[in-house]
């Protein structure tokens, strides 16, 4: 290519993403667009193509980034070279969203006719607006009986402050719209600009580990031009490579020469792991090296931390394999040996949040077949010791003696919550119940209102969000971001099964609520364990103290007193599963424990209180 | 050889909330046909004429068929199978269908056993749980049997019923006793999947007595039974001496015996099989000159020998050292080293006389112990 055609071409690329609440059609839109633009021919159109994982289409949510090339020819008779960035649609995944939208010059905001903004759209235009990208609104699902197009305009002009007078009027599903928003990706979504004859600048937006490729890095040039046999330098490790492969995607991988401003692709170049391509680095020319790389990179820390286990033993090391494989595709996640009394060999794993957990979670359980028991989620706290030292505890029965112990403290975070002004009592009743502190309230139009608290992160990982849904019946939505440690009076709650301290059980709790939180964890233990052959007694202990007591009662009968007839097979059938729900449990001291009571502290609904 | 025979009759003119045999309505059903075809396939499986130990009709509702049919049944059943005073040969019977003529062609048919599905006593609870009869019907039904010279009749009752208390099985059971009978079963409600008790329950609107209770209906039911001097020789099973049921210990010896009739289980060659269970599909399969066999496993050495357990320990007696020995030539001891080990220490169970057998706490946690002999490898 000279240089006269990569200026056509240049000015011919729109990259742009979809930004939507879960539910408000981002998946249907994004199958419509591919189909409009014939990348995919009908028999190879898979139902939400972009969601490529079966967790992913489960969970009705994107995990994985993807970035699609496509061809469009527009009204104006000229062919333009769009790149679909998809990003993930939660707010675990807030840094890797920002980085995708960083790849883009415009977005695409869907918004639901029926439910209007949600407080993680909200969260996601602004990533966008920080971005400088252009924002196109769509009115989507208007053919649903409850939709209300015009509120839902008025509502992005007051909320947002965007322009929403073009907004295009659309039904993904029933294929209404599509080419007017294609039209205005054309005119509304700048081109990008930057210097192809500049050194490199490459930004990384995500990276998967491929098997026999090593790690393909998800970039999109900014300047500059990459190709095969090119020596890259990763800014942010500095770590060096040649690189093997660039292409794009079509949604399939196809290789090309060269790469080039405004290109959105892949790059591969024997890449061991994925910690080396980290979202948001800049890869440079390793030869003549850009001096500055992309604003916005950040190392991503974990936020949550979990021990995981396996129930049976023996399936330590294929834990171990399992975690490994799993990082080589998630540089967020975190690992490191684990021993508990309780439990036996671990792992304690740090996590961007409660949905990344528990998607690492199921994948081990489903990929690998390994059946795992999960402790209770903790944040990181600061504890300041008596003798002036420093330590960082994330796994609640590390928490030194509180003897020795000066003061505590605790992440903080910015909570935004979006609800009808029907409901903002009760959010901020909850927002009290988990020790929130009052910012601000805003009315967004005249039914709705921004709620801010600033909440110790501990409660929201502990049952903020369940709650907030059932006191709102389903109508609030929810963002956070973490704001920085605070002191706090925190104890550490330990549980005692048959008099004998469970580790894996032991929790930390603010001192106001331990007394009611202990007797609500050894009601939901008595609950979910099952009778033994003996009597268990249940306690919850601060130090020395017993805050709360309960007894597990000593099973009674269980025999198959019905008359079968002759099918002893059923009778077997019955009998091995009673065995195979044994085998699910963990045998604690003398007491068969099962998988989910080591989630007990995270269960401990309202109508139990 | 198989000389024990289970045959299925699958209709019924009520349907309790609790069952979930292979059974359907009868108004409206092909009955002479199907009878037609159960003999059909008994006569093409069993050619021999030997002696028979047991035969067992059961339902459904046996009793639901009219006079003729019972005939034509019993007739049917006299032409394959050689039944000799020493077969015992019984019929489930329902309180509120059985009449004088039933009555008599059975007893004309060399039946001897009568199995009676009282349940229970009281009739709020019957009606609760769909029964068509009422307490009185069991009284005038046994009387009847007692004149036509039926002896050997046993009753069966359940418990942990939706809302019964200890005291309602209580009286039930001493109802029953006093009867004097020689043999009575104790079943306790397994709520099962496509029952009306199963729906009931995930709705949450099923009161069940809860664990606690269910043990102590157990417990008052075998201490009522040895005060009376009927002897538990299983877990839901008490009789008079000589009068055990010899087609249940068939069952609990891991024996072989034949499944005729829709939905039957059989066991025969060591293979475990299963009748087809629709009325319709099990008369067309034997018009068309097919076995109605539906699914057929064959049990491997290892699974014979944990049945001979789980299914022998369910016997007061437990399970033969030395007949295990001679069964498998293995010796029980070594096999099943672990869990015999585990469950002595457990005081679930005891070794006495040359058998292995449960303790009376075993008795209460039978699956406990039922599940650790599975998973042999």
């Amino acid at each position: 290519m000279n240089q006269e055609q990569r200026g056509n071409r240049q000015k011919n690329i729109r990259n742009f993403s979809i930004i939507a609440h879960i539910d408000h059609g981002k998946s249907t839109l994004a199958d419509r667009i591919l189909e409009q633009t014939k990348a995919l021919t009908s028999r190879e159109m898979k139902a939400q193509l972009l969601d490529s994982m079966d967790l992913e289409r489960e969970r009705g949510i994107t995990i994985k980034l993807n970035a699609v090339q496509l061809k469009y020819q527009a009204k104006n008779g000229e062919e333009y070279t769009f790149h679909l960035i998809d990003t993930p649609g939660h707010v675990d995944f807030t840094y890797e969203v920002s980085r995708s939208l960083a790849a883009c010059e415009g977005a695409i905001l869907v918004v639901d006719a029926a439910q209007g903004i949600e407080a993680q759209t909200l969260a996601n235009v602004y990533l966008a607006l920080d971005n400088d990208l252009e924002i196109l609104p769509v009115i989507n699902k208007i053919d649903l009986p409850a939709a209300d197009p015009e509120r839902v305009r008025q509502e992005v002009e007051d909320v947002i402050g965007l322009d929403a007078s073009e907004a295009v009027l659309a039904s993904a599903k029933a294929g209404i719209g599509i080419e007017d928003i294609l039209e205005q990706i054309v005119e509304k979504v700048p081109a990008p600009t930057g210097d192809p004859d500049a050194p490199l600048k490459a930004l990384i937006f995500d990276s998967l580990y491929d098997p026999y490729r090593g790690v393909v890095a998800y970039i999109r040039i900014v300047e500059g031009r990459v190709k095969p046999g090119d020596k890259v330098r990763m800014m942010a490790t500095g770590k060096e490579f040649e690189v093997n492969e660039i292409g794009v995607f079509t949604p399939k991988a196809t290789a090309q020469d060269e790469l080039t401003v405004g290109d959105v692709g892949y790059l591969t170049a024997a890449i061991k792991n994925v910690s080396d391509t980290r979202v948001g680095d800049t890869i440079t020319s390793a030869v003549k090296p850009t001096e500055e790389a992309l604003p916005g990179y950040r190392k991503l820390n974990p936020m949550v931390y979990c021990g995981l286990y396996p129930i049976d033993t023996a399936k330590y090391v294929d834990l171990r394999d399992a975690l490994e494989k799993l990082e080589l595709n998630d540089s967020a996640l975190q690992y490191e040996p684990e021993t508990s009394q309780a439990l036996g060999f671990g792992f304690r794993c740090g996590f961007l949040g409660l949905l990344h957990m528990e998607i690492i979670q199921e994948r081990i359980e489903r990929e690998f077949n390994i059946d795992l028991i999960t402790t209770a989620p903790s944040v990181i706290y600061d504890v300041y010791l008596t003798d002036g030292e420093h330590v960082k505890v994330d796994n609640p029965s590390a928490m030194p003696d509180a003897q020795s112990v000066n003061h505590v403290e605790e992440p903080y975070v910015k909570a935004t919550i979006m609800v009808p002004n029907d409901y903002v009592g009760p959010v901020m009743e909850l927002s009290q119940s988990k020790r929130g502190n009052f910012i601000d309230m805003e009315y967004m139009d005249e039914s709705r209102v921004n709620v801010v608290y600033e909440i110790p992160l501990a409660e929201i990982v502990y049952d903020f969000f369940d709650q907030l849904k059932s006191s709102t019946k389903g109508y609030a939505s929810f963002d956070y971001e973490l704001i920085g440690y605070r002191e706090s009076k925190l104890v550490k709650m330990d549980i005692l099964l048959n008099s004998e301290k469970v580790d894996a059980l032991s929790f930390i709790v603010h001192n106001d609520f331990a007394y009611e939180r202990g007797k609500l964890i050894v009601e939901k233990l008595k609950k979910l364990i099952p009778r033994q052959q003996f009597e268990v007694p249940v306690q919850a202990t601060i130090g020395n103290k017993v805050v709360a007591r309960s007894s597990i009662k000593a099973i009674r009968k269980n025999v198959l007193a019905k008359c079968y007839g002759g099918d002893i097979s059923r009778k077997r059938k019955l009998l091995e599963k009673q065995k195979a729900g044994k085998k699910r449990m963990k045998m604690v001291g003398s007491v068969e424990v099962p998988q989910e009571a080591f989630m007990a502290v995270l269960q401990m609904d309202e109508d139990e209180k | 050889m198989t000389s024990a025979v289970y045959i299925h009759i699958p209709f019924c003119h009520h349907i309790c909330h609790y069952c979930d045999f292979n059974k359907v309505f009868m108004k409206n059903q092909p009955v002479d046909t199907y009878l037609d075809m159960l003999i059909k396939e008994m006569q093409s499986v069993h050619k021999s004429n030997e002696p028979m130990k047991s035969i067992f009709v059961g339902g459904g509702t046996p009793t639901a068929l009219n006079a003729a049919q019972l005939e034509k049944l019993c007739e049917g059943i006299q032409s394959v199978f050689n039944i000799t005073d020493s077969t015992e040969y019984t019929f489930e019977a329902n309180p509120g269908d059985l009449s004088k003529d039933k009555i008599s062609v059975l007893k004309s048919h060399g039946v001897n056993r009568l199995s009676f599905g009282v349940q229970s006593f009281n009739d709020r609870l019957l009606e609760k749980i769909g029964r068509n009869h009422r307490s009185e019907d069991v009284y005038r039904s046994l009387t009847q049997a007692q004149d036509e010279g039926f002896e050997n009749i046993s009753i069966d009752l359940i418990y942990a019923l939706p809302e019964q208390t200890l005291s309602d099985f209580e009286d039930t059971v001493d109802r029953a006793l006093e009867l004097e009978l020689p043999h009575y079963s104790g079943y306790s409600l397994i709520v099962e999947p496509k029952t009306v008790f199963y729906n009931l329950m995930r709705k949450g609107r099923l009161p069940l007595p809860g664990e606690d209770t269910e043990a102590a209906m157990y417990d008052s039911l075998m201490n009522k039974m040895a005060a009376k001097g009927l002897e538990q020789y299983e877990i839901s099973n008490f009789s008079k001496t000589g009068y055990e049921s010899i087609h249940n210990l068939t069952y609990w010896e891991n024996e072989s015996y034949y499944g005729f009739g829709a939905g039957a289980h059989g066991y025969v060659n060591g293979v475990r099989y299963s009748n087809i269970g629709p009325v319709s599909k099990y008369i067309q399969s034997l018009e068309e000159e097919k076995l109605p066999v539906f699914h057929r496993s064959e049990v491997t050495l290892n699974e014979k020998m944990e049945e001979e357990m789980f299914l022998g320990l369910r016997k007061t007696n437990g399970v033969s050292l030395q007949v295990f020995e001679k069964k498998f030539g293995i010796n029980m001891k070594n096999i099943f080293e672990e869990p015999l080990k585990e469950m002595i220490n457990k005081n679930l169970l005891e070794e006495k006389n040359g058998h292995v057998r449960l303790t009376k706490e075993g008795r209460f946690l039978g699956n406990e112990v039922f599940q650790s002999f599975l998973g042999l490898k």
